[in-house]
């Protein structure tokens, strides 16, 4: 039966990842897109991007080189990550529901790596968990997993409630979105609960880790854990199929639209792809388009249909 | 009028032909002094009776797009699968290369949180209207976009929420799309970047690139006859020509200075495109560009050419190929007289579809440099080449931002810049800059009246702008005292003349409306007092 769970476990983990793998190639084989951005762009220099401003803004911006601040991106997105500043900004009441949410998977997040880098270290050093460093380990591993549960439990309850209270949410809210959230407080929930009722005799964390790793049959877990960590698994997998997959879509809708701000003029690989895209052949039926499925879109851009058509 | 239901999407299948909702003054966005009291609005004219017999009006009280209705069940039928066709294609990269990647990225990742809401001033001025929430009209997409194009089966609809596509459907769809200003404020506060302006751009495509359905103002009148004659005003390169001779004369007899406006000047610095509908409805402003341009010095033609006349680009609202084929007149225009760059007028959309949009379609050996007027002015404005008197400006101003230019292009503040130097009395709209609202008259609004259109266009989309106007001179409304609301941009006059003369505030209160370059020539101390003349046009 561990056998079992532990190929759940590994399951979840492979089809997650395997999942992301294919939604963020989905996205970045997608063809480059007409330019769509929208400002504040906060790569540009400081003082333009204080007030939301462009290159635009700069007389003959093609004669002056082009300014790439890395520091002002990451410093947006670290706290639009970390902390949902968007959110906090635009739907505030929404936010004292979604942080703790957030946060607490992020928690949950880290401490499911902590354990695993603690695991594969006790291989080399077995004496590791006996050692300072291991029982602080412990400690803190203890603390962001228990504390994960609770706000990530938190956050989501408070989101249901919303979604089924808040009479502008409720209206556009699916099975599904009601489900996603339910199999988040059943997932973590359980395999909280599961923690609390553990008793000494049971393995611990760092055990069940290292079982996970090692495929060791011998360990008995707790059946409550062990449900909570099916479950878990089973909700790993099923995120990248959902729009719960946002954390890879964000990456996208921010880096290669919002703020795509890269003139054609700077770039030929960009000019070169736009070329092959004017090669492509539409169908559209309308007949102002002209395209009859054997004109490229470089001959239509070029006709001109007030004029019969001619170039 | 019925009162107000709660519109839901099921709703928009329903077979009956009756609106699905009706909008009176008590259920609007409030509105501050002078307008507070909605028992003295205007009413809304009713839909006339041959409108509701002729076309498709049943979404809410107006009609923008006028779709014929269809005969018989097998022409219905037709059309549905035309769009449903349509939607296909908007999701294949033969077809819709374009805006394939946000678009699916809008598709499949919208959380419902329901944050875009609070930032959409059509939604917020209707009182809150389901119908006009941006996410109702993506969320019909979406549903739509998994039944159809993904294939979803019974678990997919209860994921995603099931749909019903019908003619009905379809036929409240298109004018649904014509109810978003494509301003993109939702956008910019999504936090995760879903782009609700970008879905309704992309309905709009769909009908017009596959049934051939637009607002025949933007394609028949527009983008159509600007490549038949060379602009959307109907004016051909002669009559244009013997207009701005006409203005010359004008302009020099107002501000005693010789103005001249060069033509198909070969060699030249800079190509100004206008929107010829400034030629048209405000001659006073290429007037004032010809004399900052004449008096600072600067090398500059216009163009003769097809739609080298006129910077317009309606495509960028509703079709992809209309743009393109625009956007390579204004470039064919430039090449021709061998400019060094493109200067754009007072237009926000051109600015937005010439320089942004249209920038990678516009390969090697087309790609001539685009640049805003605004940069323009403001190096003329500071660098002392003018003689300038902030003084004969001393009147309330404030500034509107036209979307296009400032949150989708982030020319921001050499407009301002500006304004500072030369109006003592300046003072900003709240919110403003890239956070602004747009005036409502945004994706072709401004110039589209058809049916009672301009009753929704004044009392919904332009609502929370005329709002921003009224906090802005909530100082000043005194009549005796005359203010300025400035807009660079055409169509962004277009609409906040309308709007302001809807609400008579021009006679009430003295608010007039104009462009940036007639505060320049009204402060430049060569000109006859007086450019800025305090009178309604």
């Amino acid at each position: 039966m561990t056998i079992v769970l532990y190929v759940v476990v590994w399951a979840g983990a492979v089809v997650f990842l395997a999942g992301c793998l294919a939604r963020a190639l989905q996205y970045a084989r997608a063809p480059l897109h007409l330019r769509w951005e929208l400002y504040p762009v906060p790569h540009e220099s400081p003082e333009r991007a204080r007030h939301g401003g462009s290159y635009f803004e700069t007389t003959d911006w093609w004669t002056r080189p082009a300014h790439f601040n890395l520091l002002g991106e990451i410093k947006v997105m670290g706290a639009e990550i970390l902390f949902l500043k968007g959110l906090w900004e635009f739907n505030r009441r929404l936010w004292f529901r979604s942080f703790p949410f957030h946060f607490g998977l992020y928690l949950l997040i880290g401490t499911a790596a902590l354990l695993l880098a603690t695991a594969l270290a006790s291989f080399a050093v077995p004496a590791l968990p006996r050692t300072t460093a291991g029982v602080i380990l412990h400690y803190v591993y203890t603390a962001t997993g228990g504390l994960g549960a609770l706000l990530t439990v938190l956050g989501a309850a408070g989101l249901l409630h919303r979604r089924l209270a808040d009479e502008e949410l409720a209206p556009h809210t699916t099975g599904g979105d009601l489900f996603n959230l339910l199999f988040f407080i059943l997932a973590v929930g359980t395999a909280g609960a599961g923690y609390l009722l553990t008793v000494p005799s049971d393995p611990s964390v760092l055990e069940i880790t290292r079982g996970v790793l090692s495929f060791d049959a011998s360990l008995r877990l707790p059946p409550v854990l062990a449900a909570g960590l099916i479950l878990g698994a089973l909700l790993t997998a099923y995120i990248p199929f959902t729009h719960m997959s946002h954390f890879i879509a964000k990456y996208f809708t921010y880096h290669a639209v919002r703020w795509d701000d890269q003139p054609s003029r700077r770039s030929a690989t960009l000019r070169q792809r736009f070329a092959e895209y004017l090669a492509y052949r539409p169908t559209w039926s309308a007949s102002h388009m002209g395209a009859d499925g054997t004109k490229t879109w470089a001959d239509i851009a070029t006709s001109n249909p007030a004029q019969g058509g001619k170039k | 009028m019925k009162k107000q239901q709660r519109v839901r999407i099921p709703d928009m299948a329903r077979r009956d032909r009756e609106p699905l909702v009706y909008i009176e003054n008590n259920d609007l966005m409030p509105l501050p002094p002078p307008l507070d009291d909605p028992s003295k609005d205007h009413n809304w004219a009713p839909l006339s009776a041959q409108a509701k017999e002729r076309y498709e009006a049943a979404l809410d009280d107006t009609c923008a797009v006028s779709v014929p209705q269809p005969k018989t069940k097998e022409e219905e039928e037709e059309l549905v699968q035309k769009f449903l066709a349509g939607l296909d294609k908007l999701f294949t990269r033969a077809n819709n290369w374009t805006f394939l990647q946000p678009l699916l990225l809008s598709m499949e990742h919208c959380a419902k949180c329901q944050t875009c809401a609070e930032s959409c001033h059509i939604f917020e001025a209707s009182g809150r209207n389901e119908l006009y929430r941006p996410t109702f009209r993506s969320e019909i997409v979406r549903r739509l976009y998994f039944k159809f194009v993904k294939r979803g089966g019974v678990l997919s609809a209860w994921q995603h929420g099931d749909i019903q596509v019908n003619w009905p459907m379809v036929a409240r769809l298109i004018e649904l799309a014509y109810r978003c200003n494509l301003c993109r404020r939702c956008a910019q506060t999504c936090p995760i970047g879903a782009d609700n302006g970008l879905v309704a751009h992309e309905l709009r495509k769909l009908f017009s690139q596959e049934m051939g359905i637009a607002a025949k103002e933007l394609h028949d009148q527009g983008s159509m006859l600007q490549l038949k004659v060379g602009s959307s005003t109907g004016m051909n390169a002669v009559v244009v020509k013997d207009n701005l001779e006409f203005i010359d004369e004008d302009m020099s007899e107002k501000t005693g200075l010789e103005v001249r406006t060069p033509w198909d000047v070969e060699g030249a610095d800079i190509l100004l495109i206008h929107n010829a509908g400034e030629i048209l409805a405000w001659p006073e402003n290429p007037g004032a560009f010809a004399v900052i341009l004449n008096a600072a010095g600067v090398s500059w033609t216009l163009s003769s050419e097809l739609a080298g006349y006129d910077s317009i680009n309606y495509g960028l609202w509703y079709d992809d190929a209309q743009l393109a084929r625009v956007a390579l007149k204004h470039v064919q225009a430039a090449q021709k007289l061998k400019v060094k760059k493109i200067v754009l007028g007072e237009c926000g959309h051109a600015h937005k579809a010439l320089s942004v949009v249209a920038d990678r379609i516009l390969g090697d050996g087309l790609d001539i440099p685009r640049e805003s007027a605004m940069t323009l002015l403001r190096d003329i404005v500071m660098s002392g080449r003018l003689k300038l008197d902030p003084s004969r400006n001393d009147f309330p101003v404030t500034l509107h931002d036209p979307c296009n230019m400032v949150r989708l292009m982030g020319v921001v503040e050499p407009q301002r810049e500006i304004v500072r130097k030369l109006c003592p009395r300046f003072r900003e709209m709240t919110p403003h800059g890239v956070d602004n609202y747009c005036c409502g008259g945004g994706s072709g609004f401004a110039i589209m009246s058809p049916n009672n259109f301009s009753d929704w266009r004044f009392h919904v989309a332009g609502r929370k702008k005329l709002e921003q106007i009224l906090n802005a001179f909530s100082d000043c409304l005194d009549p005796a005292i005359p203010k300025y609301l400035c807009a660079p941009c055409s169509n962004c006059k277009g609409q906040l003349r309308d709007l302001l003369a809807y609400y008579d505030l021009w006679n009430k209160h003295r608010i007039l409306y104009g462009g940036l370059v007639e505060l320049i020539v009204n402060a430049m101390a060569d000109v006859k007092p007086g450019f800025i003349e305090w009178e309604w046009h």
